[in-house]
């Protein structure tokens, strides 16, 4: 039987519905259609998409349970890899990952088998009919302490929770899930996913500490006198970077990080939420990532009557996973690229100081670019076209521009040495300048994705292994 | 949960309560803060350590009541617990070498000036503490202060109490006859803090402003807090939950820190009536 050329579509919910609630937008693969995308997968013998996986999953072997509709083996398959499957199948950049090395796509040039849909199918069966509790492995005696509950750090815990390590995760703020609760919003990943991905590693006997702020409440140094071998620290992103325009201190202007943390850990997004964020109104999200996608998406839902996405470069440049940048064409973001912002305008009443709308945000002045040689990225430099300002009209701005990494850790702790840009340095093992202290995640690369975080976060727990098993 | 192991009202809207938090109260040092949430759905909010006892593993923080969130709390009794209480955060306030201090308070702020001027005094420090409220029915922790400082001085600015007037007299006239301090510390609000650097300014006294912006993660992921600092004529952004929240007080653009403040005031106005009526329900 000849092989469809097309992956089946993501039942989706329409665009102009989605766009005012904060329902997940891709509704999953019915049985019917992932068995049917799972026998578009020629099972190829060199398996070129498990090099494309950060954490090796066996895709081959997962999807041909699909085939067989045995979907419960499939989902054992996957989870010896990741922790985290229902996390991944939604978030991934399998375009670029695991789908750009299908045979399919490379050497038949047809779409790559829907891998990342199959993953997602996966584990929300998994989570909808399975009720036994995942069992905790016999104890080996050995103590480990994770610094963050954010996928690194997660995923790090879940292997070694697997091998029989005591776990315990110190988290910051007071719900566990890090960037997967704070930063993601719930239409992409909703909240019960990544509580069901916790809860899982609890039954496997991880600890979870919230409010605890390693670097503050406890140093590292104090958890190895409290008996801990060995430390993984995944403490994620950091400071939010702005642009150093005038104008961003108006009443307004968020950094993404702010925006999203506020809409999605603190709720804001509910109707009267005790956490307050601007609603409405017209809204310029200044960057290209996945955040960028984020927060403009999320602003639209908040009520907006405009978005606008205001991008430095072209659309063949923005870092965006081309999925989430088709739902926002489609959901009506305006995409402004080739567009700089070089100041943000507010509003000021000379006659009258105490005027309430004094010091809030009116609008966003912007510079055509062009692109011109490549710069050290490889990318091409954008270059700010004279005499091409132009103002956009708008109430709030936020910036996503990228984050360095946490300042708390390195502050705090002598000997662990970091990069110009404060990321924690490693070797390829994920071991820092400490002994027996290893880092991963946006805490050493600075702003990156959820599955290359849980990448270092895996090959983190390996080394640990491999260091502690000997003792 | 973080159980309220003790509660008094210091004046009828400024409130203390200890919480029992031992890894907190543990490392707390003056000039660092807690965040806390009372509920499930609540809001975090920054609160500056007003003292700990280590032995017992508590931790005192003094509140005023002044939105929906400090609302709730006021409602809160000893025995009742919080949702979240997570600390210490920011940087504690510098006090090497510094022998001869001025600690000017303002309102609820003397409530994180306290401990501060308590360190010193600790330390062998001399304090000279003046601390200002609207009038006498607001005056806190006059005892405690008077247990710290080599001198205390009380202004209202209404004189119903102690001195009429607001705290930048009695600085200005210690300043004019002479007095070398070396450091003064200021807490209190913005328009207050602003005027106290303004005072030392001739001086050329050292400030440090405690500053208190809205805040959400508190450690150093949102931005929310940041502040501008004009350094060598260059507008330098800071981040008060990491950075802070101490800062020379000249390089402080209190102008805009007081309209970065007022940012949800509408909101809050609204939130604040909210929470007053669900009380007055019950």
């Amino acid at each position: 039987m000849a092989v469809n050329p097309k992956k089946h579509e993501m039942p989706t919910q329409a665009p102009q519905v989605r766009a005012h609630n904060f329902q997940e937008v891709a509704l999953g693969y019915p049985v019917e259609i992932a068995v049917e995308e799972a026998k578009r997968c020629l099972n190829c013998k060199n398996k070129p998409c498990v090099n494309g996986c950060p954490v090796n999953i066996n895709i081959p072997d997962f999807i041909t349970q699909i085939k067989q509709s045995n979907f419960e083996e499939a989902y054992r398959i996957i989870n010896q890899s990741s922790s985290l499957p229902a996390v991944c199948g939604r978030v991934c950049p399998q375009e670029t990952q695991c789908e750009s090395q299908c045979t399919l796509h490379v050497r038949a040039k047809m779409d790559p088998v829907g891998i990342g849909r199959l993953e997602r199918f996966v584990a929300d069966w998994h989570n909808a009919h399975a009720n036994e509790k995942a069992q905790a492995p016999t104890p080996n005696g050995h103590k480990v302490a994770v610094v963050g509950a954010g996928p690194s750090g997660l995923t790090c815990a879940g292997d070694l929770a697997k091998k029989g390590y005591k776990v315990t995760i110190y988290e910051a703020l007071h719900t566990a899930g890090g960037v997967l609760v704070y930063g993601i919003p719930e239409f992409r990943l909703p909240k019960s996913i990544v509580a069901k991905e916790v809860d899982t590693l609890k039954e496997l006997g991880v600890d979870v500490e919230t409010n605890v702020i390693i670097g503050k409440t406890l140093t590292i140094d104090e958890l190895f006198e409290m008996g801990f071998e060995a430390v993984f620290v995944g403490s994620g992103a950091g400071l939010p970077n702005f642009m150093n325009i005038p104008g961003e201190a108006y009443k307004g202007v968020y950094s993404a990080n702010e925006f999203l943390t506020r809409s999605n850990l603190m709720k804001a997004y509910k109707d009267d939420p005790q956490t307050p964020i601007m609603k409405g109104g017209k809204v310029a999200v200044v960057g290209g990532g996945n955040v960028a996608m984020d927060a403009a998406r999320t602003a639209l839902r908040l009520g907006a009557e405009k978005v606008y996405i205001v991008y430095r470069r072209s659309m063949e440049e923005l870092p965006a996973r081309r999925e989430e940048v088709e739902h926002a064409e489609e959901e009506g973001i305006d995409f402004r690229l080739l567009c700089n912002p070089i100041e943000i305008l507010g509003y000021n009443n000379p006659d009258d100081p105490r005027d309430p709308k004094n010091g809030f945000v009116t609008g966003i002045r912007c510079v055509k670019m062009e692109l011109g040689e490549p710069d050290a990225s490889g990318r091409r430099r954008p270059v700010a076209v004279p005499g091409s300002e132009f103002d956009l009209d708008v109430d709030t701005v936020v910036m996503s521009i990228g984050t360095s990494p946490n300042p708390l850790i390195k502050s705090t702790t002598k000997g662990l040495e970091v990069n110009k840009w404060g990321g924690i340095i490693v070797n390829e093992d994920g071991l820092t300048s400490r002994e027996h202290v290893y880092a991963g995640g946006d805490a050493v690369t600075g702003a990156a994705t959820v599955i290359s975080a849980m990448g270092a976060g895996k090959v983190a727990a390996k080394a640990i292994d491999e260091a502690l098993s000997g003792k | 949960m973080y159980k309220i192991v003790r509660k008094r009202v210091l004046n009828p809207t400024v409130t203390q309560i200890e919480v029992d938090a031992p890894l907190v109260a543990r490392k707390a040092k003056p000039g660092q803060f807690i965040i806390l949430r009372v509920d499930e759905e609540g809001e975090r909010i920054p609160l500056t350590v007003a003292g700990t006892n280590p032995e017992e593993g508590t931790v005192k923080v003094i509140f005023q009541v002044v939105g929906a969130t400090t609302e709730i709390l006021n409602h809160k009794e000893a025995g009742d617990y919080l949702q979240d209480f997570a600390g210490p955060l920011g940087l504690a306030t510098h006090t090497g070498g510094i022998k001869n201090v001025c600690v000017v308070g303002g309102g609820a702020g003397c409530a994180i000036a306290m401990p501060v001027a308590e360190e010193f005094h600790r330390l062998g420090a001399k304090v000279t503490s003046i601390i200002g409220f609207r009038n006498k029915d607001l005056l806190i922790l006059e005892d405690e202060f008077k247990a710290c400082s080599d001198q205390l001085i009380v202004m209202t600015d209404d004189g119903s109490y102690g001195r009429h007037g607001n705290v930048t007299v009695p600085l200005k006239e210690m300043l004019e006859a002479g007095e070398q301090y070396d450091m003064i510390i200021t807490i209190g609000p913005l328009i207050m803090m602003k005027f106290v650097v303004a005072a030392a300014k001739p001086f050329g006294v050292p400030v440090t402003a405690s500053m208190n912006p809205i805040m959400i993660d508190g450690t150093g992921m949102c931005g929310g807090c940041r502040i501008t600092l004009i350094q060598d004529g260059k507008r330098v952004t800071k981040f008060a939950c990491v950075d802070g929240p101490d800062f020379n007080g000249y390089e402080i653009d209190f102008d805009e820190a007081m309209s970065r403040g007022r940012m949800y005031a509408a909101y809050e106005r609204h939130a604040y009536e909210e929470a007053c009526n669900l009380f007055k329900d019950a």
